[in-house]
């Protein structure tokens, strides 16, 4: 008998969203709040198996439980639980399959969470996949609006063209080696490596699908063209859990599979078939594209989807560096980045609630009409601008230092020049709410749930700005699941 | 208790943060009872920490917290951690002290004020960047309360912005501090760079094996901190702010600019006397600065008309003192007199306040006179302020000039030169207090009848802190009573662990200067003082007329420090013009034509390319599907063909 201790979290949770499918035929007709709290409750349980789940493996080595599965299990769960958070005021307007909404979310969430633990192909991409098609159907949940349905719809065809991108990449690799190991993946190839002293063309094709593939998730440029489309459509709480969740579900892959198996060929020394150099050039295209196409944009839905996809190349940066600083330095950033940018969604997702606006020239004196609110949202824009004390800039400059300590210093001064075209989009919406004259007629109270996010957010945000060494250590420990 | 001592800047922080988010909802008299009440509280904390302290062996009073790691970046960890060891004990003590009797003096003072809630608000983030400054356990975290205090001088200097007059002095004081900064930050880098750690425990430890005596590392190092030192503690050549940081009302000036904060430099220097004392040219300079500014700002005190100006000059001549004990590696006497000249100069403002306040806000001398009979208990306190910062016996301020006076002449690193600048600063001081009390409270009145309808004692809430100050004036210095007047030199042996290296104090006693020569230096000193008086007395008491004729037969002399030395003036002429004139040539040619064409030509293209970008942005999927698989083939294209 196999001892599923390492698992159980992920059981537990697969579970639980069963149960909260059933909750909703007990709950009453125009309340969300049965599923939601169970949801709620189920993620906070979930968290807690982690801990007795810590360091372990299963079937050799196929699924692993080491610091960096935990560390991004944690960010999963809390933009899993700050999507759900938000989710209430969404469900409640439902009035059709509102359980399957939260189950949903908790499907894809332990997709994630399988995607992190996954050392061998299949498993991760199963994982991946398990994550992805649960998010299809949210994105078009909003069946009666036409934006939402084509978001769902171009977020799946897209979705299954980079899924099979991937998987050409994976059975390459797999035609390679011989199997889908990764640590035997790594021994296989130096073998064939030290033998040969080649590997021909095929392998730099299976890398560039792979990444590819993954960049898609990540939504990179230029595999970034669904991003702005989905994220407008999609139901905004399911926004803010794909530009998380989904974000750092991809990231975790792309560090297993690249900084876990192919980290010998990330140094320019290996060229031509070194995927360090590549992904900096991504990198550098994703910040300079994100961050110029954010500036024109009116919507602020489209607009944080921009400034997500330039966030996504500054992880890249860190991702780049392929060393052990590099590796606490993107963890320590994806954990602030969940709290900044599910915090900045989730705001959004209550003003439109009561407005029916997601424009952001509507946000116009927001600061008189509700001032803890507009102070939240300044501060988590602040975060992700990166300013200090706030978590965002910490992170920022770890996965700055950790780059300039690899050798990419240009990628660097690049990433520099365009945060501070980052600081005009972002002080735009500062702006709005602070310094314009027009009056706003809504005063607007969160609702418990959403206020509960909100102050997670708040205080992670500020907290872990100015003490970040809890997190730091936990990011540290992560980076040491890895071999440099 | 070890874990208590962060109550000591928190409380006043908490009070900062409630009253700063929440004044506007809460009644004048809730703010009030926060804002005073926290401070009360951390007076309280830190009489008990300093008893446990007490209850120590000598050489292990030394107290952490460590609250959490701040900034870890490679080598350099700067930790969130507070330290009390004797010295910042001394510090905590008086900075609470001394606020408490301010905070409760000021609710009388600005009890009319309609920013009353704002001014408290500002006081207590003072009281914690302060106590910060002082119980901070390295020098990342000093900089954090030396730029809150800082902020705060900034914010109190013009507290009331409508003045164009406090809003310039608020500025001048925020620039010429910059200066100092720029000193202390790159002297800090400079620590960090040779020294590897920002502790002060661990620099302590390191100093001797890092640097060698007289080295060019710590001797650059010490001369950078110096310049902050100059900047924060008003001395030569940076003293020009604080004058006109008079601006402010008038507890803050007993607060700010007389008791705590301007002794920041002082505190600084004594914090650091390991370093100090392995860079002798260092001293050198601060023992010159010092004194030289000592002398040079009681002479302009001799001649200012406006009360607050004169305690100004005289809290910058004071300074000096301090600077010159710490230029001889007299630190302990260095703060034995910082701590008596908290006491009597607070006392010296607030009753300067309490009399500003009785004359409906006059401060000029020449319209004042005789108001003894009209201010008892102002008069009285008044006079026990100037008696102890004149160097009367038994008053503190003998102890603690005199310590510094004997230090300077023979410590090792003294000179007679120095103690004869002391001394004819300590003749000029007397004399210009005295001008001052008797102008004030003597002669005739010479103020109108309307000023006079309105003229009051001050309500109790001002009078009692009066008081209190008064007794410490008196028996504050008793602490140190020195050996060679059978006393027991108490504050000096208490301050000997954390000055251990410094080798000053007690170690110049064994040079083998007879006690006969202390009593004959005293003997000279008390002499001239009691002359100056006298002179004072003789010119000032009964009428201005043999002040009017002494001016016209000074007159030469009297233009030039009347006029402050034209030192402004030249700052004016000679840095501040060329560099306005050349920030206008910049702005107009540089700034305006081409960073902002450079700046706005940039902008217009990231926005066209934006603009161009969302255009790419159709909608349509097949577009989507091409650019992502041309996407693929060009990476899969990068990596082949390169």
């Amino acid at each position: 008998m196999v001892n599923l201790t390492p698992l159980l979290p992920e059981l537990f949770l697969f579970c639980w969203a069963l149960v909260v499918l059933a909750s909703d035929l007990f709950s009453k007709r125009r309340s969300a709040s049965l599923p939601g709290y169970l949801s709620l409750a189920g993620l906070v349980i979930t968290g807690f198996l982690l801990i007795p789940a810590h360091d372990a493996y299963l079937w050799g080595g196929m699924f692993v439980s080491d610091p960096f599965a935990v560390f991004f299990k944690i960010i999963f769960l809390g933009a899993a639980f700050m999507a759900i958070g938000s989710s209430f005021g969404l469900a409640g307007r439902m009035t059709h399959h509102r359980g399957e909404y939260f189950t949903l979310i908790l499907f894809s969430t332990v997709g994630m969470m399988f995607l992190a633990s996954a050392k061998e192909l299949i498993t991760l991409y199963v994982g991946l996949e398990l994550t992805t098609i649960p998010l299809y159907v949210l994105a078009a949940y909003t069946k009666s609006s036409r934006a939402s349905t084509e978001a769902g719809l171009k977020y799946m065809i897209i979705g299954a063209v980079s899924s099979a991108v991937l998987l050409y990449g994976l059975s390459i690799i797999y035609g390679l080696t011989g199997t889908t190991f990764l640590q035997q993946i790594t021994i296989n190839l130096s073998i064939y490596w030290l033998s040969y002293g080649e590997l021909g063309p095929a392998f730099s094709i299976a890398l560039m699908a792979i990444l590819a593939g993954l960049a898609f998730k990540l939504a990179l440029v230029p595999f970034h063209m669904w991003a702005p489309d989905v994220y407008e459509g999609s139901p905004t709480p399911v926004t803010a859990f794909l530009s998380v969740g989904s974000k750092a579900a991809g990231l975790a892959a792309i560090v297993r599979i690249f900084v876990g198996a192919f980290i010998a060929f990330a140094t320019p020394v290996m060229a031509p078939r070194d995927w360090g150099s590549t992904l900096a050039v991504l990198a550098a295209i994703t910040m300079i594209v994100g961050n110029i196409v954010a500036i024109r944009q009116t919507n602020i839905k489209r607009m944080l989807a921009y400034s997500s996809i330039a966030q996504a190349g500054y992880i890249m940066v860190g991702v780049v560096a392929a060393s052990n600083l590099g590796v606490s330095a993107i963890s320590f950033y994806v954990f602030s980045y969940m709290f900044a940018n599910m915090g900045a969604f989730a705001i959004v997702a209550i003003i439109a609630e009561r407005t029916g606006s997601e424009q952001i020239a509507d946000l116009a004196g927001f600061s008189k009409s509700s001032p803890v609110l507009a102070g939240l949202m300044a501060i988590f824009i602040l975060s992700l601008a990166g300013i200090p004390p706030l978590a965002g800039f910490l992170a920022k400059y770890y996965v700055f230092a950790a780059a300039v300590q690899a050798g990419y210093t240009w990628l660097v001064v690049l990433a520099l020049l365009t945060s501070v075209i980052a600081y005009y989009y972002y002080a735009n919406v500062i702006r709005m709410m602070y310094l314009s004259a027009d009056p706003n007629p809504h005063h607007i109270v969160p609702s418990f749930p959403a206020g509960l996010v909100l102050a997670l957010a708040g205080i992670g945000v500020i907290l872990f700005g100015l003490m970040p060494e809890p997190i730091l250590k936990l990011a540290i420990a992560a980076a040491s699941s890895f071999v440099f | 208790m070890d874990q208590y001592l962060v109550i000591v800047p928190l409380l006043p922080f908490l009070a900062f943060v409630i009253n700063g988010l929440w004044r506007n909802r809460m009644s004048k008299n809730t703010v009030i009872a926060l804002a005073v009440g926290s401070v009360g509280l951390s007076f309280v904390t830190s009489v008990l920490l300093f008893i446990r302290l007490l209850g120590l062996a000598p050489e292990q009073r030394l107290i952490q917290q460590t609250l959490f790691t701040w900034i870890p970046v490679g080598t350099l960890k700067l930790d969130m951690a507070f330290m009390l060891d004797p010295l910042s004990a001394v510090m905590i003590l008086v900075v609470t002290g001394v606020g408490f009797l301010i905070h409760v003096y000021s609710i009388g003072y600005m009890a009319h004020d309609e920013g009353i809630k704002r001014f408290f608000v500002y006081m207590n983030l003072f009281m914690f960047s302060m106590l910060t400054l002082v119980m901070a356990d390295n020098l990342g975290l000093l900089f954090v309360g030396w730029e809150g205090v800082g902020l705060c001088s900034y914010l109190l200097i013009g507290f009331w912005f409508h003045k164009d007059s406090a809003a310039n002095a608020g500025k001048k004081a925020f620039i010429v501090n910059r200066i100092g900064d720029v000193g202390f930050l790159l002297g800090t880098f400079l620590i960090f760079w040779t020294a590897g750690t920002l502790r002060f425990p661990d620099l302590a430890a390191r100093a001797p094996e890092v640097f060698a005596l007289g080295g060019g590392a710590v001797t650059a190092a010490t001369l950078l901190l110096f310049v902050g030192a100059t900047g924060k503690s008003a001395q030569i050549p940076l003293y020009v702010w604080l004058p006109d940081a008079m601006e402010g009302p008038t507890p803050v000036s007993a607060l700010i600019h007389a008791a705590t904060m301007v002794t920041a430099g002082v505190y600084l220097l004594a914090r650091l006397n390991f370093l100090f004392i392995l860079a002798p040219t260092t001293l050198v300079v601060v023992a010159i600065v010092g004194c030289v500014t000592a002398l040079f700002a009681a002479t302009i005190g001799l001649a200012q008309n406006d009360i607050k100006r004169v305690l100004a000059y005289s809290t910058i001549s004071q300074l000096g003192y301090m600077m010159m004990a710490c230029g001889v590696a007299a630190f302990g006497a260095g703060i034995f007199h910082l701590m008596t000249h908290a006491f009597f100069k607070a006392l010296l403002f607030l009753g300067a306040g309490s009399v500003i306040h009785a004359m409906s806000d006059e401060q000029d001398m020449r319209k004042m006179g005789g108001l003894k009979k009209q201010l008892p208990t102002t008069y009285n306190t008044f006079l026990m302020a100037t008696l102890a910062i004149v160097g009367i016996p038994i008053f503190s301020g003998f102890f603690s000039k005199d310590d510094i006076l004997w230090q300077a002449f023979s410590s090792g690193h003294g000179n007679p030169l120095f103690w004869l600048i002391g001394v004819l600063t300590a003749g000029l001081t007397a004399f210009y207090m005295f001008r001052l009390f008797y102008l004030t409270f003597h002669g005739q009145p010479r103020y109108d009848q309307q000023t006079a309808d309105h003229l009051h004692e001050s309500p109790r809430v001002m009078t009692v802190p009066l008081v209190i100050l008064a007794v410490l004036s008196i028996v504050g210095g008793w602490i140190g009573w020195p050996k060679v007047l059978l006393g027991g030199a108490w504050f000096e042996r208490f301050l000997a662990p954390v000055m251990s290296h410094a080798g000053g104090g007690a170690a110049a006693e064994t040079v083998g200067h007879s006690p006969s020569l202390e009593y004959g230096l005293m003997a000279v000193t008390i002499a001239l003082v009691l002359v100056s008086i006298y002179a004072a007395y003789s010119i000032y008491n009964k009428s201005i007329g043999r002040a009017t004729s002494l001016r016209q037969s000074l007159s030469g002399v009297y233009k030039v420090i009347y006029n402050k030395y034209w030192v402004d003036e030249f700052y004016g002429a000679t840095i501040v013009r060329p560099l306005v004139k050349g920030s206008i040539f910049l702005w107009k040619i540089f700034d305006v034509v081409i960073i902002d064409g450079f700046a706005n030509g940039l902008a217009y293209l990231t926005g066209d390319a934006s603009t161009m970008g969302r255009k790419m942005q159709t909608g349509h999927l097949r577009e989507y599907l091409t650019a992502f698989l041309i996407g693929t083939v060009l990476v899969i294209g990068f990596l082949i063909v390169r």
